[in-house]
Parts: structure tokens; C-alpha cells; sequence
């Protein structure tokens, strides 16, 4: 079924690789936005979760345009990790991993952030009262309580992540073995005359991984569910 | 000896409270709305009062005045409440080992065995909370809190949320409790007959203030409800 050539697989592994990098750096950043917007109450909270939510509604060519401005390697932040701690992200499958991760963050947060907001805050009470610091209470009831909603807020970032093709290809290029992603394949394929064929095989790729990507965020938050909530 | 003065205006009511505990049980009792639970609240620390002091065997737990307010995870007091708040997604063993756990204190089977059979609680461990029936969950609840060996308990109506049935199959283990387990016990309740039952001291509290203290005689013989 998927009669692949090397260089298909390469976007394959490129397109796993940079949406895994990409979900697993979000997710700490996911889990400490989401509690803020579940349970703190602070100046400029509107702002922030407006900031989370803009590369939702934003056409995905700004986002990437102002990651090329600001993480380039002339850009501000671009240039102090360059010099501090010598990454690069432009033109790199790093870049190409940060940009995943920017699109792919409020599908992560909304749900991490209702799982929150659906606990019953004196459980965390009555954990308190039993000896639990503030960390522990979040590590030993908070987190298991929500992990429904964080294992859907994770799946729902890698497969936006697996997909991205705007703010990636504006940002990193399309470039082949280093940024050149599923999409970004099948988009050079069908500017080439005769690509059809392997831009068809690489479509059927990306169907068969979003379908699993789904199937498994349902069987992992109906586990997660039984397993945490008796039935 | 638990020593209570605490002032905190709490939407409409003006809370002014000042009372002590000894050994035994110590019964607040009121009218809903009273201020019972605030108070409570204030002691396990899960409430911060405007003024005021609570000190525990000469530890200060609260002092406005210095700004010394122990946060909950650091008073060792038991705290069950009206309505268990086991953790659902443990066991009943793991809810009842929770405190030892957070507390690193190592594992004492012999214990946990005496409080499991004080409680009756053996055959549940392996269940989870929402297997429970009300009298079993707070049953679990009372012994989950003595687990953690408290330096008080404190029980804010652990029989509320239950029908007459369950409360008469809790009670005799409230009684045991305070015979038995030889910590310092302060009761909620806004039912005579309950607090007859298990008091030793009645604080009576209506409208946010003490309005008399001393042994259960306080309780009128006017106010002889059932338990139901």
C-alpha cells in the first residue's frame, strides 16, 4: 500500500520526529498556562490567554513570518540563543519543531485548561490537610485528575503538529532531510510535473497517521478515564 | 490544648470566635449558617482569618499579629470532611496511606491493621471510593485522617450526608474514636442528639459568636430530635 521512496521516507521520519519534539517541549509550557488560566486570577489574563489563542486565528504565514523576525539568526531571540547557547533554528528541523509546537499550543492548552478547571479544588484541600505540599498536591491529585484532558491536549498538539504546513514552510523553508515535512513533500511534488503518483502515496501516509494519531487519543483518554474515575 | 480566637468578616457575617478545647470532644454546635465550618476551616488552615490566634499545645499556628500562619500540609490536623473527599482515582488502601506517604513516614502494618479494624474498613481496602456505599466512604474518610496521626481531628458533620441508617452504624465508631484513640477531637454538628452522643465539651455558636460554653448539659432537653 505504501510503496515509499527513501526520500518519502525521510519526510515520514522528519514529520514524526519534528511533531513528537514539538509536543513534548509544549507540554510543560501547556500544563503551567493551562493552571494559570484554570485557577489564578492576574493582570493581563485576558492578554495572555488572547496571546495562547492567536496562532489559532492568525493566518499561519504572520505566525511563521514573526518567528523568521524574531528567532532568525538576527532576530533578538534568535540571536541570543545563538550566541548563548549556540542553536540555531532557522533553515533547521529545530525551527521547523518550534513552529509545530506555536500552532499546535492552544489545541494543547484548552483542553489541559477545562481538566483543571473540572476538579474539585477541596480534594487538593483535603490533600493539603493530609501533609501534601503545593507540588505534591499538583503531582499526586491535580495531574491524575486531569490526565484525560492532558493526554487529549497533547494528541490534539502532535497531530496540528504532524500537519503544519504554512508558518513551518515560512519559517524553516522546505528544505529536503531537514525541513521538508509531509506537507511540504507532497506541496513540492504537485508544483513538478508527474508528481501525482508520490504525492498520492504520501497523502495516503498522512491520512493513515491522522487516523491513528485520533484513534489513539480515544483509547488513551477512555483508559485514562476507567482507570482514574473507577467506571 | 487547642486555644481558638479568631475574627473574619465573611460576607454578611461577622465572625467572632474565642473558645478552647481539651482532650476529648469538643462539640461546636449551631444553627446552619453559623459559622461552624469557617471556624474549622480557620483551625486545619484552609481558611486565613482577619485577627486573631490559634495555637495547638503551645505551637502557634495562627498569629495575625506576627504574621505566622503554618500552612495546612505543616499542622498535622486530621480534617474529615461533611462529604469524604476520598480521592477517586485511588484505592481505599492508597487513600488511607495517603498521609503517611506525603509525610515520608515509614510504613507501621501493625497500625494501619488497628485502625482498618477499628473502622471495619479491612474488607474494602482493594475498592475504589466510588464503590463505596455513604457509612463505608466515611468510614474510610475517618480512618484516612487518623492515618496521618494528627495532633487534633477535627470532624466537620461527617454524618450529614448520610441517612439514619448510616449514621446509626457510624456513631458507635465516632464514640470509639474518642474513647480509644486518645486524640483531641473537635465535633461540627447542628444535631443535639449527635452531639450527645459524642461530646464531652459544647461550644454553642449562632450568628458567627459563642454564645455558650461548657459540658453537654447546655444542650436543652427542649431540643431532643431524633437522629434521623
Amino acid at each position: 500500500m505504501f510503496d515509499l521512496s527513501p526520500a518519502d521516507w525521510t519526510a515520514v521520519e522528519l514529520s514524526l520526529r519534528i511533531a513528537i519534539v514539538a509536543t513534548a517541549c509544549a507540554l510543560p509550557f501547556g500544563l503551567a498556562i493551562g493552571w494559570l488560566l484554570a485557577r489564578k486570577q492576574f493582570w493581563g489574563k485576558t492578554l495572555l490567554n488572547g496571546l495562547v489563542f492567536l496562532p489559532l486565528v492568525l493566518p499561519p504565514v504572520v505566525t511563521g513570518y514573526l518567528l523568521l523576525i524574531w528567532f532568525g539568526r538576527r532576530g533578538p531571540i534568535g540571536e541570543f540563543l545563538y550566541n548563548t547557547f549556540g542553536i540555531v533554528l532557522s533553515f533547521r528541523w529545530t525551527g521547523a519543531a518550534l513552529s509545530c509546537g506555536v500552532m499546535g499550543f492552544p489545541l494543547m492548552v484548552r483542553p489541559i485548561r477545562l481538566a483543571l478547571e473540572a476538579i474539585d479544588k477541596k480534594l487538593e484541600d483535603a490533600a493539603a490537610t493530609l501533609g501534601a505540599n503545593q507540588f505534591l498536591v499538583f503531582l499526586t491529585i491535580t495531574l491524575p485528575l486531569a490526565l484525560p484532558g492532558v493526554i487529549a491536549g497533547a494528541l490534539l498538539c502532535f497531530a496540528r503538529a504532524l500537519g503544519e504546513f504554512g508558518a513551518t514552510i515560512t519559517f524553516v523553508s522546505n528544505i529536503p532531510g531537514e525541513t521538508q515535512t509531509i506537507s511540504a513533500a507532497i506541496y513540492t511534488l504537485t508544483q513538478v510535473p508527474g508528481g501525482d503518483a508520490a504525492a498520492g502515496r504520501l497523502v495516503m501516509v498522512a491520512i493513515a497517521l491522522a487516523l491513528a494519531a485520533l484513534i489513539a487519543s480515544e483509547w488513551v483518554a477512555r483508559r485514562a478515564t476507567i482507570r482514574f474515575h473507577g467506571d | 490544648m487547642l486555644a481558638v480566637d479568631v475574627e473574619k468578616q465573611l460576607g454578611a457575617l461577622k465572625l467572632s470566635v474565642r473558645f478552647q478545647a481539651e482532650r476529648g470532644a469538643t462539640a461546636l454546635f449551631g444553627p446552619s449558617g453559623a459559622g461552624k465550618t469557617s471556624v474549622v476551616n480557620m483551625i486545619a488552615g484552609l481558611l486565613v482569618p482577619d485577627r486573631g490566634a490559634i495555637t495547638l499545645d503551645d505551637v502557634v499556628l495562627f498569629e495575625a499579629a506576627k504574621a505566622i500562619d503554618v500552612p495546612p500540609h505543616r499542622r498535622r490536623i486530621g480534617y474529615v470532611f461533611q462529604e469524604g473527599r476520598l480521592f477517586p482515582h485511588l484505592s481505599v488502601r492508597q487513600n488511607l496511606d495517603y498521609g503517611r506517604r506525603m509525610s515520608r513516614q515509614p510504613r507501621d502494618a501493625g497500625e494501619f491493621d488497628r485502625i482498618a479494624a477499628l473502622l471495619d474498613i479491612g474488607p474494602l481496602l482493594d475498592r475504589r471510593p466510588g464503590k463505596l456505599s455513604g457509612g463505608e466512604r466515611q468510614r474510610v474518610a475517618v480512618g484516612r485522617a487518623l492515618l496521618m496521626r494528627p495532633l487534633l481531628l477535627l470532624l466537620d458533620e461527617p454524618l450529614a450526608s448520610l441517612d439514619a441508617g448510616h449514621k446509626r452504624e457510624i456513631l458507635p465508631y465516632l464514640v470509639r474514636l474518642r474513647d480509644d484513640a486518645g486524640i483531641p477531637i473537635v465535633y461540627v454538628s447542628h444535631t443535639p442528639a449527635e452531639v450527645r452522643r459524642i461530646a464531652t465539651t459544647v461550644v454553642r455558636l449562632d450568628d458567627g459568636r459563642v454564645v455558650a460554653a461548657g459540658g453537654i448539659e447546655l444542650l436543652k432537653d427542649a431540643e431532643t430530635d431524633s437522629l434521623a
